[in-house]
């Protein structure tokens, strides 16, 4: 065989494999949400984060506006330390609520972010003052039924 | 004969060399002179290649000393090594062609590999040195496609393609038809006388051997148990020469590999079973 | 006592084996920077071991894509969540089958060839040649070869996984009328691209360098007889399966852990 016809195989090789990459990237994994990780990064604490997990969606009207970036105990609070990344394109006042919600009744867990008024804007590094843990199915269920004890 | 005489081209000094633990060479000595034709002959398993290594510092010896060109090949450096390597062909009895090359660019990979020159002049050179062997008309076959006398040829043409000082010949005539065997003696000669060559033939074929031989070394047991001109040995009336000069089946080379006694191993058995 | 002998000879053996095969490997990866001089030999043995092997890649591949599509939407259909198919099929191609039985098929297409050929240049001297050429034979003969099967690996295993994805579609979507949208978007939703994409693509690059490196290795301690290796041939791809599947786990369990 000669090294031209050897050399375009190979090429025809790599580019197939490097485009079989760029589908994956892309088409199957969530490369393009990630985005490539230029978003602004905030932080919030949170009683109860649930079962919450790393790269969890962020969302705001349902729309996926961020990830979680990093979630930790914080003793100085006591509370649990979670590091929201969202995309640049989006901006919200700072008494921002972000609250731990769940899609479905035992689905995966998210972020849920509600805007409030202000007219200034999160900025890299700021801290979400207003925050909801997550519902813990438990605790529903107890609630309830000390309430449903305490109407009789 | 010493290291420093200027006439030796490779000095072998009081060489030992075993494989695992089983000795191959114990004490052996030789000395190839410059332009000569030098055979070592002896038995199949005597290490005759092995010594072709040990020459070409492929392998390293246990004990002793190899000099070529007055240098201990065993002491070089690998720059020194390959730049050693580069003055010295060896023919390898497969021919070790280059399977996934033609015969025209194995005879240009040396070439290729340690010189700069412009294709042009590679094209004269390797159409040079098929064209001594007679096949300049193979160029475009693959070593699939040779006989393993014409593969040989190929082989040696590559050898020769560096313009060495030695060429070393590792068993070239075995398992050749007679006109290849009489193209493969005809072709050492010319190199040897022609061009200055200098030629270590390892063989057992004994007359083609012979007639091309200034030197032969016959060995046998890890040790050099003659050495002469062929004349010289054709005189000899040593037996171990004699036996295997004239092809005797039986001699100081015993015919039976050692065994307990025939009648013993027939019938002992039996008797004790009885 | 007896036994215990040749089991203390057997450890000794592997010992040695081991010892030789991490020689093998340094004076590989030493004669790399020589190897940049001559790139044509690379390009060859990408062909060798790369292009030769694309098609029973895609082929094994799709088959697998399909079987996972069929498989996966018979086990999803019964929690009613077939619209997490792509999930499953992605998750399982991208992790686990696209590194894995892409190097199994390697070990057996190109790993079992590159042991063959190199035992046969062995038995025929060749090597042996290029060293009295003054040519260093681990530039000319290994080191091409192990870099080509590093760098052929994660190529051939992104080629397997996205060939499947594209079964599974076809089996799950096409067929079975799944929701293409649900399909795709779960899938997207699931598969992380560093946790599982780039995983994937560490461990087939991993793969491609132990299995290249057993055969290659195995080529060059054959006995050189056509026997030898024969029997180095099936060791070759015995041995490249097995630490393929051993070392998943071990890969495996440590990026789990590291999540």
């Amino acid at each position: 065989m000669s090294t031209r016809a050897v050399e375009t195989a190979v090429g025809a090789f790599v580019a197939a494999g490097l485009a079989a990459l760029f589908l994956l990237a892309l088409k199957v994994s969530n490369l393009a949400e990630i985005g490539g990780g230029d978003g602004y990064r905030v932080e919030g604490w949170f009683e109860n984060i649930g079962g919450l997990q790393v790269r969890a969606p962020v969302k705001a009207s349902g729309v996926r506006v961020g990830r979680v970036a990093a979630i930790e105990y914080d003793d100085s609070h006591y509370q649990a330390r979670v590091v929201l990344e969202i995309d640049r394109r989006y901006r919200f006042p700072v008494d921002t609520a972000a609250s731990i919600l769940t899609a479905g009744l035992l689905g995966e867990q998210y972020v849920g972010l509600e805007p409030g008024a202000e007219e200034t804007y999160l900025e890299d590094g700021d801290r979400l003052a207003i925050t909801e843990s997550a519902m813990v199915l438990e605790r529903l269920i107890s609630q309830f039924l000390y309430s449903k004890a305490a109407g009789d | 004969m010493v290291s420093s005489d200027g006439d030796a081209l490779v000095v072998v000094r009081d060489l030992h060399f075993s494989r695992g633990s089983k000795p191959i060479f114990r004490g052996i000595d030789l000395t190839v002179r410059r332009g000569s034709v030098t055979a070592i002959m002896g038995p199949s398993g005597t290490g005759k290649t092995t010594l072709l290594k040990l020459i070409g510092a492929q392998l390293r010896p246990d004990a002793g000393r190899i000099e070529v060109d007055g240098r201990d090949v065993h002491r070089l450096g690998r720059a020194e090594l390959y730049a050693l390597r580069r003055r010295i062909g060896m023919l390898f009895q497969s021919g070790a062609l280059l399977t996934d090359l033609s015969v025209y660019d194995n005879v240009a990979y040396p070439l290729r590999e340690h010189t700069r020159l412009p294709e042009t002049l590679i094209r004269h050179i390797v159409l040079t040195k098929l064209h001594a062997v007679g096949l300049r008309g193979a160029r475009d076959l693959m070593p699939a496609e040779l006989s393993g006398g014409m593969a040989r040829r190929v082989a040696l043409a590559r050898a020769l393609a560096l313009d060495p000082m030695m060429i070393m010949y590792d068993e070239p005539f075995t398992g050749q038809d007679p006109i290849s065997m009489g193209v493969l003696v005809q072709l050492i000669k010319t190199f040897n006388r022609a061009l200055g060559i200098t030629s270590i033939i390892v063989s057992h074929d004994v007359p083609e051997t012979a007639s091309i031989a200034d030197e032969i070394y016959l060995i046998a047991d890890g040790r050099v148990v003659a050495h002469g001109s062929p004349e010289a040995l054709g005189r000899s009336a040593d037996p171990w020469v004699r036996q295997f000069l004239d092809a005797r089946p039986d001699g100081p080379v015993r015919f039976h590999h050692p065994a307990p006694d025939y009648a013993e191993d027939l019938f002992g058995a039996a008797e004790r079973a009885a | 006592m007896n036994a215990l002998a040749r089991l203390g000879r057997a450890v000794l053996d592997a010992l040695a084996r081991l010892g030789r095969a991490t020689r093998f490997l340094a004076d590989t990866v030493l004669a790399l920077p020589a190897l940049a001089r001559k790139p044509g030999l690379l390009v060859r043995q990408l062909y060798a071991v790369g292009v030769l092997t694309v098609l029973i890649v895609l082929i094994s591949g799709l088959f697998v894509g399909m079987v996972l599509g069929l498989q996966g939407y018979n086990i999803l259909v019964r929690f009613n969540s077939e619209s997490s198919l792509g999930v499953m099929v992605g998750l399982s191609l991208v992790r686990e089958l696209g590194p894995v039985v892409t190097a199994l098929l390697f070990a057996g297409r190109a790993g079992s060839a590159l042991t063959a050929e190199i035992g046969l240049m062995k038995a025929t001297e060749q090597l042996s040649a290029l060293e009295m050429m003054a040519v260093d034979p681990y530039r000319e003969v290994m080191t091409p070869r192990l870099l080509a099967g590093f760098l052929a690996m994660p190529l051939l295993a992104a080629l397997f996984s996205a060939v499947g994805v594209l079964g599974g579609h076809l089996v799950g979507v096409e067929l079975l009328g799944v929701d293409a949208g649900a399909y795709w978007a779960q899938m997207r939703n699931a598969v992380d691209f560093y946790d599982d994409l780039l995983s994937g693509v560490v461990k087939s690059l991993v793969f491609g360098f132990v299995a290249t490196w057993i055969a290659v290795f195995e080529g060059y301690d054959a006995v050189p007889t056509a026997e030898g290796v024969g029997r180095a041939t099936t060791r070759s791809v015995v041995n490249a399966s097995l630490a393929v599947l051993g070392l998943n786990f071990v890969l495996t369990a440590i990026m789990l852990n590291g999540e």
